[in-house]
């Protein structure tokens, strides 16, 4: 942390502080984030909703950070970003310098910046919030100096070390797996990305749609890291196509497990394999992944009039803005719990409830029926009301005895969850996993029971966000290095 | 990558490929599959490895054109390359010594059943194979077949080669006259119940390998679920291979017809007077 402050008090920096004094500072109200019209945007499946902020907006919005001498808000950050530095940088209107701060800890500053839950992360620990006002919005200026410096074309690829001439393997290509590409590539190894499907990105391709997340984004940071070095193998299962033996008999010195918690979870309820009922998974696949809703794709996806969307998560607000998108007249969320529960972003549950998005909180399904064609035509739910808090402190929903309603419906897109991908677990012996199906590691280095081989981000921890994946590919990287270095 | 060493047709609508894929070919064993995807639009389709070869790094793919993406596939030519091809995937079958086997299998079915008739025969069974189809031209792999086992039953509907009647026929034909220690079954979903019906009624234990709608082929989203033994099982990843005796073929069956209307559009793409 010493650079942290040593950085601060460099002399542009003091200078920048003394401009302004903190308290007009505090009065400046929190920019807002221009956002495209929700009766146009609920018909439009690629457009961004957000739209960025401008430069003016920017320098407005970074002035309200007052530079605290203890920047909690680095705390609230899993990869702890050098949030005053970059912040700075956009109030001097050095955008480009704010660009390179952020990625001296981040790879995916565009991405991240789109959807990390700041409210429960960085801005849930800005100084603002304890004299009652709004957080600064770190993460729209994060999205804007990312995207200013992609926008300019003036990307600028991180130092890398001399080659080691040693090398190393990434299984799975999401967030976890590209941030433990870019830190290994940035000491000097040589670095082999496996994906399993045809495309790069794991969740962040296939799963996040882009009116959220667009493609371009993903592609810019995908070109910068090939920029580094790294090496990507499409189409590549590990423990299906090449072992992790294969991989050893190739000379890698270390392995990085990065699948993800790709598994869907289904309720095992009645009526739940009628036609029409799908994984979230499945729907945002079809849909981000394939180009489903593209009249030119090949893959075909049901348009239903009357969706609902079980779950509570940011992948159910996806999915159900996605279904009114296609066309849906009513799109539905049905939660067991109360709209505080919801796991989902803030800012996700508000774009839906702008998008006409009905909310059936305090309710759960619990069978569905379908016509003799085996498609679903209506479900049961199941009235809920939340009874005593649990060892969490979170109340249980427990159902209202005897209270039931019957929904019509023609689309029913389950999200309730996911559960790790059991691929690499079972096909590698003596890997230890737990009783989730997780990979044990040891928190500070990543290390899983197989000394060569490290893992992070979802397959580690369940299903998490995009940010703690890319903190525990980081993590990783600096595990397997010492590791490496530690024999060689 | 994933080129195409050579095209044949097996039968008027049956195409049989050999293509490039080193890793899958050293990988694969009877019963496993691949996903592949033709052009940057494509979908992803699976489709059973029918056999490979480890020295050519090659592996055969056995193809019915019945929509838009087999169509697709079966247009490419020698030299033209599959633009995605991921494999080995889902469990390989389970073979051993189990005495006497009847393969009953119509259809395109005969191509996934060959590399298992093929292994059976390795592992020491008395191999018995029910080859149908609706008509003669429609019968594929014939000589193949006769290779792995130690008879061949033809079936027709129509009677235009071999017996005329339906797999059903001739799989109970053999249940009457010899014990059967098992049946593997391969072919169209409505084929594979009405042979679980059958061998059920005589308590033979029976495999099914199951061909349902699938989308990544790697078990992260559930296209491709069925009832087994009242449970959801993801085909991909639990299977293509389950107990037949326990597979809710209705369930099936229905699942199949899910996307059967978009389907018949899609086939305008290519051909409008489909």
């Amino acid at each position: 942390m010493t650079n942290f402050n040593e950085e601060r008090m460099q002399p542009w920096r003091v200078e920048l502080r003394n401009s302004m004094k903190p308290k007009d500072r505090m009065e400046i109200a929190r920019v807002k984030m221009p956002e495209l019209d929700p009766e146009y945007r609920s018909h439009t499946m690629k457009e961004e909703v957000n739209l960025g902020l401008t430069p003016e907006m920017a320098l407005m919005e970074s002035k309200r950070c007052i530079d605290c001498a203890n920047p909690t808000c680095v705390q609230g950050c899993p990869v702890a970003i050098n949030i005053p530095k970059f912040i700075k940088n956009i109030e001097r209107g050095e955008f480009l310098e704010a660009a390179k701060t952020l990625k001296e800890t981040s790879v995916l500053p565009a991405v991240c910046g789109r959807v990390c839950p700041q409210e429960k992360q960085c801005e849930a620990q800005c100084i603002h919030l304890k004299t009652k006002n709004e957080a600064v919005a770190i993460g729209h200026l994060e999205r804007f100096a990312a995207d200013y410096e992609r926008e300019t074309g003036n990307i600028s690829i991180p130092e890398i070390a001399a080659p080691l001439h040693k090398k190393v393997a990434a299984v799975g290509s999401g967030p976890a797996g590209l941030a433990f590409a870019g830190d290994m590539a940035k000491m000097g190894y040589e670095v082999v990305l496996f994906e399993a499907l045809h495309e790069i990105g794991g969740v962040l391709r296939y799963g996040i749609p882009e009116f959220r997340l667009p493609n371009k984004i993903v592609d810019a940071e995908i070109r910068n890291l090939i920029a580094m070095g790294v090496h990507f193998v499409t189409n590549c299962i590990i423990g299906k196509t090449i072992t992790i033996d294969d991989l050893l008999a190739e000379d890698y010195k270390g392995i990085f497990i990065g699948s993800g918690a790709g598994l869907p979870r289904f309720m095992n309820i009645k009526g739940e394999n009628l036609v029409g009922i799908m994984s979230s998974n499945e729907y945002l696949t079809r849909v981000n992944l394939m180009d489903a809703a593209n009249p030119e794709s090949d893959t075909p996806v049901i348009k239903g009039k009357k969706v609902a969307v079980i779950g509570g998560g940011n992948t159910a607000m996806d999915a159900v803005r996605t279904a009114r998108r296609l066309g849906a007249e009513k799109a539905m969320i049905v939660y067991r719990r109360t709209e505080q529960e919801m796991p989902a972003r803030v800012e996700e549950i508000k774009h839906a409830k702008e998008e006409g998005i009905e909310f059936m909180t305090l309710r759960n399904p619990i069978e569905y029926y379908g016509d003799k064609n085996g498609r679903v035509t209506h479900m049961l739910l199941q009235v809920m009301e939340l009874g005593e808090p649990d060892a969490s402190g979170r109340r249980s929903p427990v159902e209202v005895k005897g209270k039931t309603e019957l929904v019509e419906v023609d689309e029913v897109i389950v999200s309730v969850g996911v559960s790790p991908n059991p691929l690499i677990p079972q096909s590698v012996k003596g890997l230890e996993v737990t009783g989730r199906g997780t990979l044990v590691v040891n928190e500070e280095t990543m290390q899983t029971s197989i000394p060569y081989i490290f893992a992070g981000g979802d397959i580690v921890r369940g299903g998490a966000t995009v940010i703690l994946a890319m903190g525990d590919g980081r993590k990783a990287a600096k595990g397997m290095n010492e590791w490496i270095r530690s024999f060689t | 990558m994933n080129k195409i060493v050579s095209k044949e047709y097996l039968s008027p609508n049956v195409v049989k490929f050999e293509v490039e894929a080193p890793l899958i070919a050293k990988a694969r064993k009877a019963g496993h599959f691949v996903i592949v995807r033709v052009g940057e639009k494509g979908e992803r389709i699976p489709l059973t490895i029918a056999d490979a070869n480890t020295e050519k790094g090659t592996i055969t793919l056995i193809v019915q054109k019945i929509g838009l993406s087999t169509s697709k596939l079966c247009e490419l030519n020698e030299g033209d390359c599959i633009t995605d091809l991921v494999g080995p995937l889902g469990k390989a079958t389970h073979i051993d010594n189990f005495g006497t086997v009847v393969c009953a299998c119509g259809g395109v079915g005969t191509a996934p059943m060959l590399p298992i008739a093929e292994a059976m025969k390795k592992a020491g069974n008395h191999v018995i194979t029910v080859l149908a189809a609706r008509t003669k031209e429609l019968i594929i792999l014939e000589e193949q077949m006769r290779k792995f086992s130690d008879e061949v039953i033809i079936m027709t509907d129509d009677g235009s080669y071999g017996n005329k009647g339906l797999v059903t026929d001739g799989v109970e034909m053999v249940i009457k006259r010899q014990k059967v220690d098992l049946c593997v079954t391969i072919g169209p979903a409505i084929m594979m119940k009405f042979v679980s019906e059958l061998t059920k009624r005589y308590d033979i234990p029976t495999i099914a390998s199951l061909n349902t709608i699938m989308v990544d082929g790697t078990g992260m989203c559930g296209a491709c679920r069925i009832s087994v033994g009242g449970k959801t099982k993801f085909v991909c990843v639990d299977g293509p291979e389950f107990d037949a005796h326990q597979v809710d073929f209705d369930e099936m069956l229905i699942r199949l017809n899910g996307y059967k209307d978009i389907e018949r559009e899609q086939l305008h793409k290519i051909s409008p007077n489909n």
